[in-house]
């Protein structure tokens, strides 16, 4: 079924809400006034909206250390996440968490996550809560390329496959680990072939294309839905940043970034392929709006309030 | 009353736990046993109960869906049981040997732990995780060790060490109803050892000590199935006059600071005498915090009893050498009461 005008605008400004959010925060990065590390998801934004635009708040999903766009395709408050990142205490986690510790149970975000490879056996415990209640409801978890290696993600999708499990493994490959391309460390040099191999249904596709994202990722969450099980989507995408801010991004060349970036950039294809039946115009109007959105949350985090000191020894259990 | 074994008391706690809450669930390596078999019966049998049989009849009277036998693949397990925990069940999972925790602890050091301050309060994560510890049944060097002192020096969860059947099935009632994540620590040496317990659901707070044997002359903080060695010294004591105080803190993180501080401040001596390690562990988290807050108290130097700083050895005679055994418990309180 095609998406209609109301679903291609709702995608579209979620994904010109995480390009201006990552733009923003580049370029704010410098004024040294954020604390500790930041990862970009700019060029990525298919993947987090295409799989969220199919899910609820209560549906799961555990995110990376580049979470800015799972965030807010799930659904976050863009400005509580930049409070966070600015370390205040307004922010989604009352500035305990950070930039890659983002979470938001009421959305069912279960957590950006600082260990690579950390959220996929998380998420299928959250899929075992959605299996045992019975609702109907799924959990997704991205990996990147990097993560993808790691024998705990082998361990949770074998797992998931045993129980049967409403389990998404959303695998982002950007083509990079940090510094490190994935044709040197997936020894395969197929991750969802790799995958398949643990006995679920696994996609290879086009990350950059909101639409193959959105169709692939209805279809193997409908299946979990109904008790089908879990399966794998590797996503094929661009990183357009460096693995941190900070990194000088010597892995390409400024020629080869800009011809990737004419080539692959999710938001421009999608103006491409849906600008004439929702409106430029309209389209345009979305761009703004995300650039007001992300000015003001900027302008409030830099008066938003510390925490207070005594907030260190607050929150560590529910009781002691 | 009844008697009851420490683990049928482990066992009595869970299913108390799991009458009372249909949240609560099991899952673990071979909690029933025998999935993929080819014993045509397999259907209506457990095969296994756990490998000590401490989950043994939970399967056949609560089922495949809350009680779940996962492949060997702790990772994925304390994983699972974190998620689950975040989103709402109240996941018991074994890990069998506590050994295994290296293969496996990102899941509750960055992440289970964290969850709660990470977030900044907004989550619970009510999970209980269950080990088997303890040297002294030449099970060598990757399935004797009692690693709790790592799990107590992490910040978001708490520890539990129990030392009878009584303290094991009220404590683990406590845990699994706890909103925190729970490590629970089961000495392998004293799955057979039986005490009173009654027979109706109880529990018993964390944080609160024990007095297994009260006393005048030195006080003895242990944990486990090392309480139940120094009260076979402290017992042989008496009838020399040398009266021996035993705290049994039950529980490490929260620690009853305040239980071992009277003790000390009533006998003047402290010995503690500890399964985990000789550097960084139980023994010397629990000196320093008397020397700190209870040092007037003292009338001679803190005596540790630990093992040495190697792994622990598979040889009887070796073994018997590397636990805090009744002789070297012995002579710690000699040389502190003599002092």
């Amino acid at each position: 079924m095609a998406l209609s005008k109301e679903q291609l605008l709702h995608a579209y400004q979620k994904m010109t809400e995480i390009r201006e959010f990552e733009e923003r925060l580049h370029t704010e990065n410098l004024s040294g006034e954020i604390p500790g590390f930041i990862h970009l998801y700019a060029g990525e934004e298919a993947i987090a909206v295409g799989v969220c635009e199919n899910l609820t708040d209560a549906d799961y999903i555990a995110s990376t250390h580049r979470g800015h766009g799972h965030c807010i395709a799930k659904g976050c408050d863009i400005e509580k996440m930049m409070y966070e990142i600015y370390g205040r205490y307004d922010g989604l986690c009352h500035g305990k968490g950070g930039s890659m510790h983002i979470a938001d149970l009421s959305t069912g975000m279960l957590g950006a996550n600082g260990i690579v490879g950390g959220g996929p056996p998380l998420m299928i415990g959250a899929a075992l809560t959605a299996k045992t209640k019975g609702e109907g409801n799924v959990a997704v978890s991205f990996t990147g390329d990097g993560g993808s290696n790691q024998g705990l993600v082998f361990e949770a999708m074998n797992m998931a496959v045993v129980l049967n499990l409403p389990a998404i493994f959303v695998f982002e490959n950007n083509g990079i680990g940090e510094a490190t391309g994935a044709s040197y460390s997936v020894g395969s040099k197929d991750i969802s072939a790799r995958a398949e191999s643990f006995g679920l249904p696994a996609y290879k596709i086009d990350g950059t294309d909101f639409e193959t994202v959105y169709n692939t990722a209805k279809e193997v969450i409908d299946r979990a839905r109904s008790g089908g099980g879990p399966a794998v989507i590797e996503a094929q995408c661009t990183r357009f940043y460096g693995h941190f801010e900070g990194d000088r991004y010597l892995f390409r060349t400024k020629e080869q970034l800009k011809k990737l970036r004419g080539e692959t950039d999710p938001l421009i294809k999608f103006r491409e392929k849906f600008g004439k039946k929702v409106g430029v115009k309209k389209l345009d109007s979305l761009d703004q709006a995300a650039r007001e959105l992300v000015d003001q949350a900027v302008a409030k985090a830099h008066e938003a309030a510390w925490p207070e000191p005594s907030e260190v020894l607050t929150d560590v259990y529910v009781s002691y | 009353m009844a008697q009851m074994s420490f683990r049928e008391a482990i066992n009595a706690g869970m299913a108390d736990a799991m009458r009372e809450d249909e949240t609560v669930i099991q899952m673990g390596e071979d909690l029933r046993g025998g999935n993929g078999a080819q014993n045509p019966d397999i259907e209506t049998l457990e095969t296994f109960g756990g490998v000590f049989g401490v989950t043994s009849g939970l399967w056949t009277e609560f089922g495949n869906d809350r009680v779940i036998d996962t492949p060997i693949t702790e990772s994925a397990i304390l994983g699972m049981a974190a998620g689950a925990a975040v989103t709402g069940l109240r996941p018991v999972a074994e890990l069998m040997f506590m050994d295994f925790f290296g293969v496996a602890y990102d899941m509750v050091w960055n992440q289970a732990a964290r969850f709660r301050y990470m977030f900044g309060g907004k989550a619970k994560t009510p999970l209980v995780i269950r080990g088997i510890i303890g040297a002294g049944a030449g099970a060598g060097a990757q399935h004797s060790n009692s690693p709790y002192h790592i799990f107590t020096s992490t910040a978001g969860v708490k520890v539990v060490v129990p030392s009878n059947a009584y303290d094991a099935r009220g404590l683990m009632l406590t845990a699994i109803r706890d909103d925190d994540p729970v490590i629970f620590c089961e000495h392998k040496a004293i799955y057979d050892l039986k005490t009173e317990v009654p027979d109706e659901p109880y529990t018993i707070p964390l944080g609160v000590a024990a007095y297994p044997r009260q006393g005048t002359d030195v006080t003895v903080v242990a944990l486990g199935n090392v309480v139940n060695t120094a009260i076979k010294v402290a017992d042989r004591l008496a009838g020399e006059g040398i009266s021996v105080e035993i705290v049994d803190p039950r529980t490490t993180s929260p620690l009853d600071e305040d239980g071992i501080l009277e003790s000390v401040a009533s006998t003047g001596r402290l010995v503690v005498a500890d399964e985990s390690v000789a550097r960084c562990g139980f023994a010397h988290d629990v000196a320093a915090m008397v020397a700190m807050k209870g040092f007037d108290s003292l009338k001679a130097p803190v005596q540790l009893v630990t093992p040495p700083h190697t792994p622990v050895p598979f040889s009887t005679p070796l073994e018997q050498e590397w636990l805090p055994n009744e002789k070297r418990i012995e002579a710690a309180i000699r040389a502190v009461v003599e002092a």
